[in-house]
C-alpha cells in the first residue's frame, strides 16, 4: 500500500517543474518592428522573465520540500517497521504504520539453535541443602516414643549446629520411552546414600506409568515427597513409628490413572523388603508388596482436596531396633509380618485459586498397623494406631504460621515383653508443634520450629531453627 | 483368573477412551484457550487450566487439573518456562504420552514469536526470571496472529480430517484480529509516549506496541513482592521521572499499586492482562478493548 502512494506523490512532484518550463517556451515573445513598442516590450518581458524566475524558485523550493517529505515519510515507514514506535501522529499516517508493523514485527522466531556440544544433553542437576540450630531440654538424637521399637532414623537433628543431608538429583529423559532420577544424600556423619534411583515410563498408553529401580513409595501423602518438601522439618509420628520417617526400597511399581475428570489414581508396587518395617528381604527379595488409591478435585475456585487409602505388606527376618531400655542387650529383634493401613486426607485453599498471597492448608492421615511374629523371640500380635493433623497458613506473601498435633496408641503385649520398647508403661505418645516460615522466595525458606515432644516416657521441648535452599533445576512440586 | 480380569481391564478401558474425533485442548491460560476456541471452533473441546483471577507464575499441581491432562490431545500453554512451576508436574503425573515435550501434542506459544529481554546471563540473585526471554506475549495483539497460524497446523496435524476448517476459521480470525489492531492502534494514539510503572514487569510487548514507558517496575526483582523500602525507591525515583499511570493485572496484589497511586498521585490501572482478567474481557477482541478503555480512563483522570 505505502509504495503506490509515494509513487504517486513523486510523479506529481516530478510533473509541476515540466510544466512551468513548457509554459515559459510557449511564453517567449518575438520582437516587434516599432522602436517605441520595443521598450515597453523589454519592460514586460523582463517583468516576465523576473516572475518566472520567481515561480521556478518558488517550483524549485516547493519540490525540494516535497522530496525531503517524501524521504521523511520513508524513514518513518521504515522506523515503525522496527518498533511501530517512531510512527508520525496524524491518524492516517498511525494506521499506516500499524499496518506495516504488524505485518514485520511478530515475525515467526527462527528455533533457537542450540550449540552443538559433548555437554548438549546435561541432566538437570539439583542441590538442596539444609542446616539446623536445635536447642531442647532433653537429647533429641535418639527418638524415644513410648511402646513402639523403632528404626534408626526416627530421631531428630542433634542439639546445637549440624547440617541436615545434603541431596543431590540429577533428572534427565534417557529416550522417547524412559526418564531417569538419581538422587543422593550425604548425612552430616559422611555417609552417602542413594535415596533414589530409578527410571520411569513416559510413553506407556492407557494412562499408565511404569518405575523401576530404587523410590519412595507412593503410599500416604508425605511418603513420597523429600523431607525438603514437607511443611514441617520432621516427619509427625506416625511416619516415624510405621515407616522409619519414609518407606523406600528396591522395587517397581505400576500406577493408572483413570480417564475421568475427577482424579482417581491406582498404584501397587512390589519391594525387596529391606527397609523398615521390613527388614531382610524375604520371599527372595521380594518381602513387600504395597496398594494404593488416589482421588481429588476442586470443590470451586479456591479449594481443592485429595484423598488417599493406602496399604502396605511387609515382612521382617530378624529386623532389629533400637533396645532404649536394655532390655535384650541393646538390639531387639524382630521376625514376622506387618500390615498397614493409611487414610489420608488433604484440603487446600487458595483464594481464587492463586496461592501467592494467601493460602490454607491442611491435612491428616490415620494410620492403622498389625504386626504379629516373635519380637525377642516371645510371639506378639499387636494392633497399633496413630495419626496427626496439621494445618499451615501463609497470611502474607512469604510468611506462614503451622500448627501439629500428632499422637499414637500401643496395643496389648504379653507380659514376658514388659520392660522392652514396646511397653509403653501406660503412657500414651503425643506432640504438639508449631512453626513460623519466611520464604526467601520459591527456592530458600527459613523456619523456626517449637515442639513440645510427649512422645518418649519424659517429654522433649525443643526448638529448631532451620534453613532449606534449592539450586539448580528443581521441578515443579507434588499437590 | 488374572488373566480373565486383566483382559477385562484393557476392554474397559478401550469402551473408555474417546472415539469421537474432536481435540481435546488443555489450556494452561485464558488467551490461548480462547485462541484455541478461535481456531478450533466446535471441533475442539477446551479446558482452561487457569483462570484471569490467578498468577499464571504460581499454580498448584492440583488433581483435578491432572485429571483433565490426562484426557487431552494438546496442551496449549505459554511456554519460556511461564509454567515452569507446576505444568511439569502436571505433565508427568498425567501419565499421557501426547502431551509430553517435543509430541506434536506439546504446544508452546512463545516458541511461534520472538521474544524480548533474551537474557544474557542467568542466576536466581536476579529474580524470578526466564531463560528464553520475556514469555508475557499475550499483552500484544499483534502476537496472535503467528500463533493463531501455527495453531491451526498444529490441530490440523493432530486432527487431519478437519484440516481445511481450522485454517478457515485461522484465516477468518486473522482477518478479524488484523482489523481489530488497527482500530487499537488508532484508539491508542494518546497513549504514544506516556510514561508509566508496573507492578511486576510483564507488559514489554504491550509497551512496544502501544509505545508506552516504562520508568520501573514496582517488584525489586521480578517475582519478589515489593517490601514498603522498595515502593520508597519507586517513589523517590518518580520524583525525578514522573509517571503518569501505575499499571497491575488483575490478578495481582492490590496493595503495591495503590500505594503508589496514593502517594505519587497517579491514578492505578487495572488491566485483565488475560481473558477474564475482567468482566469486560471475555474474549481476545474485548481483551484488548477493555485494555485500551481503562489505560485511556485512567489517562483522563
Amino acid at each position: 500500500m505505502g509504495i503506490p502512494f509515494k509513487n504517486r506523490r513523486l510523479l506529481r512532484v516530478a510533473a509541476l517543474p515540466a510544466a512551468a518550463l513548457l509554459t515559459f517556451a510557449s511564453a517567449t515573445p518575438s520582437f516587434a518592428d516599432q522602436a517605441s513598442d520595443l521598450a515597453a516590450i523589454r519592460g514586460e518581458i523582463a517583468q516576465m522573465q523576473r516572475e518566472y524566475n520567481a515561480r521556478i524558485a518558488a517550483l524549485e523550493a516547493r519540490l525540494k520540500k516535497a522530496e525531503a517529505e517524501a524521504r521523511a515519510a520513508r524513514s518513518a515507514a521504515a522506523a515503525a517497521g522496527k518498533t511501530a514506535d517512531h510512527a508520525q501522529v496524524t491518524a492516517q499516517q498511525m494506521v499506516q504504520a500499524a499496518e506495516t508493523a504488524q505485518q514485520q514485527a511478530p515475525e515467526p522466531a527462527a528455533p533457537p539453535t542450540p550449540p552443538s556440544s559433548i555437554n548438549s544433553f546435561n541432566p538437570g542437576i539439583a542441590a538442596v541443602l539444609n542446616g539446623f540450630y536445635t536447642a531442647a531440654t532433653k537429647s533429641t538424637k535418639t527418638a524415644s516414643i513410648a511402646g513402639f521399637a523403632l528404626g534408626d532414623e526416627a530421631g531428630g537433628p542433634p542439639k546445637g549446629f549440624s547440617i541436615g543431608e545434603s541431596e543431590v538429583s540429577l533428572t534427565a529423559n534417557i529416550d522417547p520411552e524412559m526418564a531417569g532420577f538419581l538422587d543422593f544424600s550425604f548425612d552430616r556423619e559422611n555417609h552417602p546414600t542413594v535415596e533414589e534411583a530409578y527410571v520411569r515410563s513416559i510413553s506407556l498408553p492407557w494412562g499408565f506409568t511404569a518405575k523401576a529401580g530404587r523410590f519412595l513409595s507412593g503410599i500416604g501423602y508425605l511418603n513420597e515427597r523429600h523431607a525438603h518438601d514437607w511443611s514441617f522439618s520432621d516427619a509427625p509420628l506416625p511416619y516415624r513409628v510405621f515407616l522409619n520417617t519414609q518407606y523406600g526400597d528396591d522395587g517397581i511399581q505400576l500406577r493408572w490413572l483413570a480417564p475421568t475428570d475427577v482424579f482417581l489414581e491406582f498404584g501397587g508396587e512390589w519391594f525387596r523388603g529391606d527397609s523398615y518395617p521390613a527388614a531382610g528381604a524375604a520371599n527372595a527379595g521380594q518381602g513387600t508388596q504395597t496398594l494404593f488409591v488416589h482421588a481429588g478435585d476442586d470443590i470451586n475456585e479456591s479449594s481443592s482436596w485429595l484423598a488417599a487409602l493406602s496399604y502396605l505388606h511387609s515382612t521382617a527376618v530378624n529386623r532389629q531396633t533400637d533396645d532404649i531400655y536394655g532390655f535384650n542387650g541393646g538390639t531387639d529383634r524382630f521376625s514376622g509380618k506387618d500390615d498397614l493401613g493409611i487414610a489420608t486426607f488433604v484440603y487446600k485453599w487458595a483464594p481464587g485459586g492463586n496461592p501467592t498471597v494467601r493460602n490454607f492448608v491442611a491435612s491428616g492421615e490415620f494410620f492403622y498397623g498389625h504386626e504379629h511374629g516373635l519380637f525377642d523371640d516371645v510371639p506378639i500380635s499387636t494392633d497399633r494406631y496413630g495419626w496427626y493433623a496439621q494445618g499451615v497458613y501463609q497470611f502474607m506473601p512469604q510468611w506462614s504460621l503451622g500448627v501439629r498435633y500428632a499422637q499414637m496408641s500401643t496395643g496389648a503385649i504379653p507380659a514376658a515383653l514388659n520392660g522392652s520398647a514396646l511397653d509403653s508403661f501406660g503412657h500414651t505418645p503425643r506432640a504438639e508443634t508449631a512453626l513460623v516460615e519466611y520464604d526467601t522466595s520459591e527456592f530458600g525458606r527459613l523456619r523456626l520450629q517449637y515442639t513440645h515432644d510427649d512422645a518418649g516416657l519424659k517429654p522433649n521441648d525443643e526448638v529448631l531453627l532451620q534453613y532449606t535452599v534449592i539450586y539448580g533445576p528443581h521441578g515443579a512440586h507434588r499437590y | 483368573m488374572k488373566n480373565i480380569l486383566i483382559g477385562a481391564a484393557l476392554l474397559g478401558l478401550a469402551a473408555a477412551s474417546p472415539a469421537y474425533a474432536n481435540l481435546s485442548v488443555f489450556a494452561c491460560e485464558p488467551e490461548w484457550g480462547a485462541l484455541s476456541s478461535e481456531i478450533g471452533g466446535d471441533k475442539v473441546s477446551v479446558y482452561n487450566a487457569t483462570t484471569g483471577a490467578q498468577d499464571p507464575h504460581q499454580i498448584q499441581a492440583r488433581p483435578s487439573l491432572i485429571a483433565r491432562a490426562r484426557a487431552a490431545d494438546i496442551t496449549v500453554c505459554d511456554g519460556a518456562e511461564l509454567e515452569i512451576g507446576w505444568l511439569p508436574m502436571i505433565i508427568q503425573q498425567a501419565d499421557n504420552a501426547n502431551i509430553q515435550p517435543g509430541q506434536p501434542g506439546n504446544f508452546e506459544t512463545t516458541r511461534f514469536v520472538h521474544l524480548l529481554e533474551q537474557p544474557t546471563s542467568l542466576d536466581r540473585a536476579q529474580g524470578d526470571i526466564h531463560a528464553a526471554g520475556n514469555p508475557h506475549i499475550q499483552t500484544d495483539p499483534r502476537m496472535t496472529i503467528p500463533v493463531a497460524k501455527a495453531l491451526a497446523q498444529r490441530f490440523a496435524q493432530l486432527d487431519p480430517a478437519n484440516a481445511a476448517y481450522y485454517q478457515n476459521r485461522e484465516a477468518d480470525f486473522e482477518k478479524r484480529m488484523t482489523a481489530a489492531i488497527a482500530r487499537w492502534t488508532a484508539e491508542a494514539a494518546p497513549l504514544r509516549g506516556v510514561p508509566i510503572v508496573v507492578q511486576h514487569h510483564a507488559w514489554i510487548y504491550m509497551e512496544v506496541w502501544l509505545g508506552l514507558k516504562e520508568v520501573t517496575p514496582l517488584e525489586p526483582k521480578p517475582g519478589v513482592p515489593p517490601s514498603t523500602g522498595d515502593l520508597v525507591q519507586v517513589l523517590q525515583k518518580l520524583q525525578a521521572q514522573p509517571a503518569k499511570l501505575a499499571i497491575r493485572a488483575a490478578y495481582e496484589d492490590d496493595r503495591p499499586t495503590d500505594f503508589i497511586s496514593e502517594h505519587a498521585n497517579i491514578p492505578a490501572v487495572v488491566l485483565p492482562f488475560t481473558v477474564g482478567g475482567t468482566d469486560q474481557a471475555r474474549d481476545l477482541f474485548s481483551l484488548y478493548d477493555d485494555t485500551i478503555n481503562r489505560l485511556l480512563a485512567g489517562l483522563k483522570k
